[in-house]
């Protein structure tokens, strides 16, 4: 299916438009259980082996919420400022698609449990942008469907479907911003920076591991433009679940310029979703939206009302953690890095590794430089993230604690790293196993030196008259003789003396 | 009054995949007004000061600790299915919306 768009440059949609988004960001909760039942949310189980009466919607179940889902709920909502519902109730929303076995999926819909809030976001070169927060409310996802017959797994063609309800009732909270608007030209950047910061958000609260290549953290983009100078906004497309960063931004970026090639050719957008396709970031038609009446909400009368009492919602204001912008900026600080070298340092995923790292007793520089030099090129070569290594921040902070004993130096601790992810054992183990001593014996380490002076007497005669650069040759001499297993400063104190040279 | 259109039925039968027939949407048009119309009845007697009611009973807060429980077998899961193919819920061609 080859569908040719018409697509203005940026530049000139930006000229003649003024961009206004809404993001609607779905997150997993990390519970054990689902929303309203017992059923385990664990991934990977057998098709339809966590499903129960309650989540299958079977007549006479009766949905109980998970009370780590409402606190969950309330976490986010004070942490992104909201003020928290004294009463909502859960709503039905209504709709015909086998993904839910009810029919309906339990949501909230005016009442949500948090509203009114603000997320601050950090674009690359420093800049602060403030994104509005509608709303965040409870919910529940659907189950997973397999088209099958159809070309390529889509639902076009296919001669029927497959349905395994496992996700089906596992908690959600969908996060809704107000429009953004004044973003201008960096809308896509806004977009992306900000579910980048929420999901450092989530992953603080330890509510879910928001884990986007996964589909525990899921973002819609809606936008619209208008014209310079007008208020009324446009009208909007959906684009749905797009699930990375990189993926947000380019799928603003492209409704942007396909929308102004629509509208400066005389057309007009049609209120739909789209898809998003990750090969070449381009968006295609979905369904049209149907609207919030046709999905006949009304109040969920087998659940009662949620009501937090104030002073529990100010006991989980109080057990908040720092939020994770104020705690960069202050890692920074201490760390001592740029605000650029903070940024890869995030990018990276390395701000909680390194961190932990100097909790176990690293100095800042040498967290810092084997999680970015080292690690970071190991993680990249095996195509994992950063943590997902088989090494802790604590095994890190062993070697470098080795190296500043001058056990190790740079080139053995390099070994060792590669020891222990390579599951050779822990630094200890490996320096044992692989003999990955430096040379401390200083009876072998004189004799290296004797051997080394004896071998170059001339270089040796040049540092004797004072040419002490020289000595840079017989040190190397001595570490080739220790297989780079000598402490290379304590080797040339040697040679110095030796030569009754003073360094 | 508020008078239920012809249009309203068939949108609303479209929502529900009813297919109803010409003179059906006619038929349930002047039903359906009469119902609202009936139940309408509730708000004249109900004054500003009484909120409208989801829950009879004055609960709030029913909640259960996050604990995993059994669940049904697939086959239990299963047992009431019509259809079913590699341990799912088989269901026909979905209608082209997506």
């Amino acid at each position: 299916m080859t569908v040719t768009t018409d697509l203005a440059s940026y530049e000139d949609a930006l000229a003649t438009y003024d961009p206004v988004m809404g993001l609607e960001v779905h997150v997993e909760l990390g519970t054990k259980t689902k929303m309203f039942c017992g059923c385990s949310t664990e991934l990977g189980a057998d098709a339809n082996s966590q499903t129960c009466p309650v989540c299958l919607g079977l007549p006479g179940s009766l949905p109980v919420v998970n009370a780590i889902g409402v606190e969950s709920a309330v976490k986010i909502g004070l942490a992104l400022h909201c003020e928290i519902a004294e009463w909502c109730r859960f709503a039905r929303k209504n709709y015909f698609y086998p993904d839910m076995p009810k029919n309906f999926q339990t949501s909230q819909y005016d009442e949500p449990i948090a509203f009114n809030g603000y997320l601050d976001v950090q674009l690359e070169d420093g800049e602060v942008f403030r994104v509005e927060i509608e709303r965040a409310h409870m919910e529940e996802d659907t189950g997973k469907s397999t088209h099958v017959g159809g070309a390529t797994g889509r639902i076009h063609g296919a001669s029927h479907s497959l349905l395994d309800y496992n996700r089906a009732g596992i908690p959600l909270i969908e996060i809704v911003t107000k429009p953004i608007e004044g973003a201008g030209q960096r809308a896509p950047e806004v977009a992306k920076a900000y579910v980048a910061e929420l999901r450092e958000l989530i992953k603080a609260l330890g509510v879910s591991e928001a884990r986007m290549e996964m589909g525990q953290m899921r973002c819609d983009v809606n936008l619209s433009l208008r014209p310079h100078g007008t208020e009324t906004f446009g009208t909007r497309s959906e684009t749905k679940n797009v699930n990375s960063l990189r993926s947000v931004e380019r799928a603003a970026r492209y409704e942007i310029q396909r929308h102004a090639a629509v509208l400066s050719s005389g057309g007009t957008i049609v209120q739909e979703t789209r898809h998003f396709h990750e090969e070449d970031g381009s968006t295609t038609a979905g369904r049209i939206k149907d609207n919030a009446e046709d999905y006949r909400y009304f109040p969920e009368p087998d659940l009662v009302p949620v009501a937090p009492a104030r002073e529990w919602v100010e006991e989980l204001r109080k057990g908040l953690p720092e939020l994770p912008r104020v705690r960069r900026n202050r890692l920074r600080e201490e760390w001592g890095v740029s605000e650029h070298d903070m940024q890869s340092i995030l990018n990276a995923g390395a701000v909680d590794l390194i961190a932990a790292t100097i909790e176990e007793g690293a100095d800042a520089a040498s967290a810092r430089k084997w999680w970015m030099g080292e690690l970071a090129r190991s993680a990249n070569e095996s195509g994992r993230a950063l943590d997902e290594l088989a090494i802790t921040p604590s095994q890190v902070a062993r070697v470098t604690a080795l190296v500043a004993a001058g056990d190790l130096n740079d080139k053995l601790a390099r070994q060792v790293i590669d020891g222990v992810l390579k599951g050779e054992g822990d630094p200890d183990t490996v320096v044992e196993k692989r003999g990955l001593k430096v040379v401390s014996d200083e009876g072998a380490l004189t004799a290296a030196v004797d051997e080394a002076i004896a071998a170059n007497a001339a270089i040796a005669d040049k540092i004797r008259s004072g040419k002490v650069a020289a000595a840079g040759a017989l040190v190397g001499a001595v570490m080739k003789a220790t297989r780079g297993q000598a402490d290379a400063a304590r080797v040339k104190e040697l040679i110095l003396q030796k030569l009754g040279v003073e360094g | 009054m508020p008078g239920i259109t012809r249009e309203e039925v068939a949108h609303l039968a479209r929502l529900a995949r009813l297919e109803l027939k010409g003179e059906e949407l006619d038929h349930f048009a002047g039903q359906l007004d009469d119902i609202i119309g009936a139940v309408a009845r509730v708000s004249e007697v109900a004054d500003q000061d009484v909120p409208p009611t989801s829950h009879p009973l004055p609960l709030t807060n029913v909640m259960r600790a996050d604990e995993v429980r059994p669940s049904l077998t697939p086959e239990q899961a299963l047992s009431g299915a019509p259809a079913q193919e590699q341990q799912r819920f088989k269901v026909p061609q979905i209608l082209g919306e997506d």
